[in-house]
């Protein structure tokens, strides 16, 4: 099964130019009870060659844009797809809920487990709902009263990050934006039960890191996770959002380059050309991944657990001390 | 930038170089025109409109410990540039000019000292340092300072102004909000009191982690105080803010402040709350 979704990004012209080629062909084909099926499929192989092709050719930035495009699986889509018996649990008992976190439990591969993610709309009405993915307070707190109820019944959780960042507004500054994302970072910290972080698309900054300590971090490999956006890094160091392209190359946010740094733990591979040309595939890739890492972290006694992943984020940076490089 | 100008020691004030020669200093604020000697006695604090201005990580230790037994800590701890990033500048450059401007090695100073006679842990943030930004250098000594507290069973200060996580360094300085945060979470767990003082401005990444997590957590009067900066804001809503929006005493009304205290009187604040939880009882 193929998708094409929308106008497409530069670099996939060719392949979409294919994929109209061969709809024309299927349909012309039928109407006139043509026998184009060799030709059709010389097409469909050449077109996976593009895609493996525009695999290997990618440059960070063009991951940014197909972390960012429409009709790649979003937290839902996984749910959905890889879950089963998924309650979904609302509010933050404190003021309202938000719909651009999603929480609740469910069953992966049998295992009984927590979900916390970011959830992002596919359309523009979906999208006002969801807020785009970015978080008011409440969506952290919600996230963070989940946690503690999977803690309570030694659920593992899973935390699925894709946001372009915790909103910006009035009303999040309002009820604490920065309080509520301390918070989640400190329990996640000690949480008594296996974290795990999975970056489907966008981890902005501390908007992701809110549902974002973990146990075992994941990157899908057009993912992307850094202290800010390419975009925003270009205004504030160049004094020029275009430079967002070049820029995404300096900020070692790709899931191979964070995997490099020591500072996630697996990259999971997506189809040739993004998850997005079939989601299906991207959504059991995830699941193979998220299985194995919770199978073995499920052998872990708690305070090991516990005692590593503090461990983790007491050596994390790079720095200088002396004469020698720490830590 | 402001914060990259060459200012060597005691107090600063932005205008300064305006005026003639080291005698007189302007409020940023009410414009007031001050002498420098009165300057130190109110603390770099306008003596006519209370405008709290710029004070120096080594300043604020002189302040809030006893009078010479500040011991500095971790001071050869300093920025690496694990990404070899670049903007306009090469973030090596900018580590360095930073460097000379201050005297310091990084946008943290920490170490141990007395409070009144109570030994505690105490890490500041300079705003001169390339904006008090959080790298893993400032990360690491946060953590320390606050790890002495754990470790040794003292209180642990810190006092914040940042603009937030290092863009510099990517995703190694988001990490050092987790690498605080859960030093502070083992803290709770065995009840060392940590407090937070936030001074102007501190925003992002350092609010959204250490900043806000104390026991108790007071603010300078007048501090931004933040998550997502104005511009941002202001860009995303297309709305105009309202008066006093992200200003300690916004926060302090909307219930993310235990208090807003001046700056000569945090010491005593300090002290007090500290002795109220961990003295014996009589």
């Amino acid at each position: 099964m193929t998708m094409g979704k929308g106008a497409g990004l530069d670099f996939e012209q060719p392949v979409l130019a294919l994929d109209r080629k061969i709809a024309e062909m299927r349909t012309l084909a039928m109407e006139n009870g043509l026998d184009l099926e060799s030709e059709i499929s010389r097409l469909d192989k050449k077109r996976e060659q593009l895609l493996a092709k525009s695999q290997q050719k990618m440059t960070a930035w063009n991951r940014v844009e197909i972390a960012r495009r429409q009709g790649r699986p979003y937290a839902l889509d996984h749910i959905q797809a890889s879950f089963t018996d998924f309650v979904e649990l609302h509010g933050d008992r404190t003021y309202s809920d938000d719909p651009a976190i999603v929480a609740g439990f469910a069953r992966l591969d049998g295992i009984p487990v927590c979900i916390v993610a970011h959830q992002k709309g596919k359309d523009t009405r979906e999208n006002i709902h969801r807020n785009f993915g970015m978080p008011h307070p409440e969506g952290y707190r919600k996230a963070l009263r989940v946690m503690k109820l999977a803690e309570r019944f030694g659920r593992p959780v899973i935390c699925l990050v894709d946001t372009p960042g915790a909103f910006p507004g009035i009303g999040a500054e309002e009820r604490g934006q920065a309080q509520a994302i301390a918070e989640n970072i400190l329990e996640m910290s000690l949480l008594k039960v296996p974290v795990v972080v999975a970056v489907l698309g966008e981890g902005a900054s501390g908007g992701a890191l809110g549902i974002g300590v973990g146990d075992r971090l994941l990157m899908f490999e057009n993912s992307w996770y850094c202290v800010i956006s390419p975009e925003g890094c270009a205004a504030i160091l160049w004094g020029d959002r275009l430079k967002a392209q070049e820029v995404a190359d300096h900020m070692k946010l790709t899931g191979r380059d964070l995997l490099e740094l020591g500072l996630i733990d697996r990259v999971v591979d997506e189809p040739a050309g993004g998850a997005h040309w079939r989601p299906e595939a991207a959504c059991a890739s995830l699941k193979t991944a998220l299985v194995s890492e919770l199978r073995a972290l499920c052998s872990v006694s708690v305070d090991e657990l516990v005692r590593s992943r503090l461990e983790r984020y007491a050596r994390v940076g790079v720095f200088l001390e002396g004469t020698r490089r720490g830590p | 930038m402001e914060w990259f100008h060459h200012q060597k020691s005691g107090i600063e004030s932005a205008v300064r170089r305006d005026t003639p020669g080291d005698l007189w200093v302007k409020c940023e604020n009410c414009k007031e025109i001050v002498y420098k000697s009165d300057w130190d006695q109110t603390l770099a604090v306008c003596p006519a409109c209370g405008h709290h201005h710029r004070f120096a990580a080594r300043e604020y230790a002189a302040l809030l410990l006893d009078e010479g037994t500040f011991v500095e800590e971790d001071s050869t701890v300093a920025p690496a540039d694990p990404l070899k990033f670049s903007a306009k500048k090469k973030y090596r450059d900018s580590v360095a000019s930073a460097q000379k401007a201050t005297g310091e090695k990084s946008a943290v100073l920490s170490g141990t000292g007395a409070m009144d006679g109570r030994p505690v842990s105490l890490a500041v943030m300079d705003f001169r340092f390339l904006g008090g930004s959080m790298g893993s250098a400032e990360g690491e000594k946060i953590a320390r300072a606050l790890l002495r507290g754990l470790d040794r069973r003292i209180p642990a200060i810190v006092v914040s102004a940042s603009g937030g996580a290092r863009m510099h360094e990517g995703t190694l300085s988001l990490m050092q909000m987790a690498k605080t945060s859960s030093i502070i979470g083992r803290m709770r767990e065995v009840g060392v009191p940590y407090i937070s003082v936030l001074t102007n401005p501190t925003t992002g990444g350092v609010t959204a982690s250490f900043a806000m997590l104390g026991d108790a957590i007071i603010a300078e009067p007048g501090a931004l105080i933040g998550f997502a900066g104005e511009r941002v804001i202001r860009e995303t809503i297309r709305q105009a803010l309202p008066d006093g929006f992200q200003r300690a005493e916004f926060l302090l009304k909307h219930g993310f402040l235990d208090d807003v205290v001046a700056r000569k009187d945090l010491k005593s604040w300090i002290s007090r709350f500290i002795a109220l939880l961990t003295d014996p009882v009589p």
